[in-house]
């Protein structure tokens, strides 16, 4: 038995923005993963320019870790001068600009995840829908790929580099936040805060580039003591790798909770429960 | 009896149109046994490429209710039932008849792709490997040359840069001879330049439908394109091997 339907386009392939004959719910990836980014990436940068509440003693919130410079008066709950590497913010910082420490480490954070490989696919899909979703069509703009202006994103090794740098200074923090006041001991922000420190970890070892630089440039794996040694790191971090996705969100949603819990700590409305 | 609706894409280069067939379906089929059906029962000029009808051949890419897929490995249980099923062919390559494309353009960019140049034998006249230095590789040879990856990749798809990106296939086949342990050829100007490394986004939508599960983005393109940038984008191992000079290693 046959019944026809109304001509089509050669092969039934309609064009046009987000054209498609997919009959699952290909939106919805997109569309969580763009409210995911602008709420993480929002709240962030928010609290980035805020400056404030960052400092819940022994705990320092992400945000703010590791601090350059601090602000020494007009932001309540700022790390303390002693804590900051330079001391207090310079007299010739411009009054229009916080004086927020997420301006300087932390930013490397950011450069970092703009170029990750694994960011790249979510931003590109839901913010530039190019394309939205496999086998739908991607917004009708001039494509140049990662040719001209997008060139840069082969720097992924550079800011791999910052990340690894603020990686040790998280780690550091994470375990300075078992001592307060010189006082060894253990409290629900140090917990987080390792926790912190372990996700960011998860997430940096299973970068393409690192994956890349530690061993998979190489040809030849059994050439010599070096490149076996090589071959064994190359094969944890393929580990990280294959779960980069996962890692990429449980870090960037943990950065978000630590500094939301410094925070509260800090400004009084929770109590750290803790062994000082 | 359960029957199950299809809904077929008919015609050619010129023009065509979506035809719905019923047909009788049985526990185990899959949506090439329905086209089968289709033609034996309803329209025996239907043109449909196929062969191994066992997901190993690569003949029988089509497009499923909107997704490259292999015809012969979707089972017609995995769709509600009621559902009708939409079948295109694919959207990348030029129409032939019905679900059957020229897909001859694959195979003029593996022409392009400089072979295997290996190193000198040993002295005993032997090419020795080791496993670890080959298990990388042979992810990249279970490829069946579906071109389902080729379909989906929307620099082919969408914005139809065939003279400019060689596409996800041939990346990996790039790779495969690249992290050779024999091979010594220098491919690394012309993934850049000619094969187009740059035009890829990583949207990773090849990997979504690869049958044979390869992780073409991650092991295939991803690392060549680290090549790339270690050979022009990285300063400072630009410096390196201008000191310490460099080889394939």
């Amino acid at each position: 038995m046959t019944s026809t339907s109304s001509a089509a386009s050669i092969g039934g392939h309609e064009r046009g923005f987000a054209a498609t004959h997919r009959s699952d719910k290909w939106w919805v990836g997109p569309v969580l993963t763009a409210a995911g980014l602008t709420l993480f990436f929002g709240y962030l940068t928010v609290r980035a320019f805020q400056g404030t509440w960052l400092w819940a003693n022994p705990y320092v919130s992400p945000t703010g870790a590791p601090p350059l410079f601090t602000p020494t008066s007009g932001y309540a709950g700022a790390i303390p001068v002693s804590h900051a590497w330079l001391g207090a913010f310079p007299s010739w910082w411009p009054k229009f600009i916080p004086q927020s420490p997420a301006f300087f480490f932390p930013g490397l954070a950011i450069a970092f995840r703009f170029t990750c490989y694994y960011y790249r696919k979510a931003y590109y899909r839901a913010f530039a829908a190019s394309p939205p979703a496999c086998a739908v069509a991607g917004a009708p703009l001039k494509y140049r790929g990662e040719t001209a202006l997008l060139l840069f994103q082969n720097l992924h090794r550079y800011a791999l580099y910052g990340a690894l740098f603020l990686l040790v200074c998280l780690w550091y923090e994470a375990f300075a936040a078992f001592f307060k006041n010189g006082k060894f001991g253990i409290g629900v922000g140090t917990l987080v805060m390792v926790m912190n420190a372990t996700l960011l970890s998860g997430y940096t070892f299973g970068c393409h580039s690192w994956r890349h630089l530690i061993g998979g440039k190489l040809n030849c794996f059994s050439c010599d003591g070096a490149s076996k040694f090589r071959l064994t790191i190359w094969k944890k971090s393929t580990w990280y790798n294959q779960r980069h996705m996962l890692f990429a969100w449980l870090s960037l949603f943990w950065v978000a909770f630590t500094d939301f819990y410094v925070m509260m700590v800090s400004r009084g409305v929770i109590t750290d429960l803790n062994t000082w | 009896m359960a029957t199950r609706t299809f809904r077929v894409w008919r015609g050619d280069k010129d023009g065509g149109k979506f035809v719905e067939y019923t047909v009788e379906t049985q526990p185990g089929m899959v949506v090439l046994d329905g086209i089968h059906r289709i033609q034996a029962e309803h329209a025996g000029d239907l043109a449909v490429r196929w062969n191994c009808k066992a997901g190993k051949c690569g003949s029988c890419s089509m497009e499923i209710n909107g997704k490259p897929r292999l015809s012969c490995m979707t089972r017609l249980n995995t769709f509600e039932p009621g559902e009708t099923i939409t079948v295109q062919p694919l959207k990348t390559f030029p129409l032939i008849k019905d679900l059957v494309t020229d897909v001859s353009w694959n195979y003029e960019q593996n022409k392009r792709i400089p072979p295997l140049k290996p190193r000198p034998r040993e002295a005993d006249g032997n090419h020795r490997m080791m496993q670890e230095d080959v298990d990388r590789v042979q992810e990249f040879r279970k490829c069946i040359e579906c071109f389902l990856c080729q379909d989906v990749c929307h620099v082919l798809r969408d914005h139809g840069k065939h003279d400019q990106f060689v596409g996800p296939r041939f990346m990996i086949r790039l790779a495969q001879l690249e992290m050779h342990p024999l091979d010594t050829e220098d491919r690394i100007p012309k993934i850049r330049k000619e094969f187009g490394s740059g035009w890829c986004n990583i949207t990773r939508c090849c990997t979504e439908v690869c049958p044979e599960h390869i992780g073409i983005t991650d092991n295939g393109i991803i690392p060549i394109k680290e090549r790339v940038v270690d050979r022009y984008y990285d300063p400072i191992a630009w410096f390196f091997k201008k000191v310490f000079g460099g080889s394939k290693t």
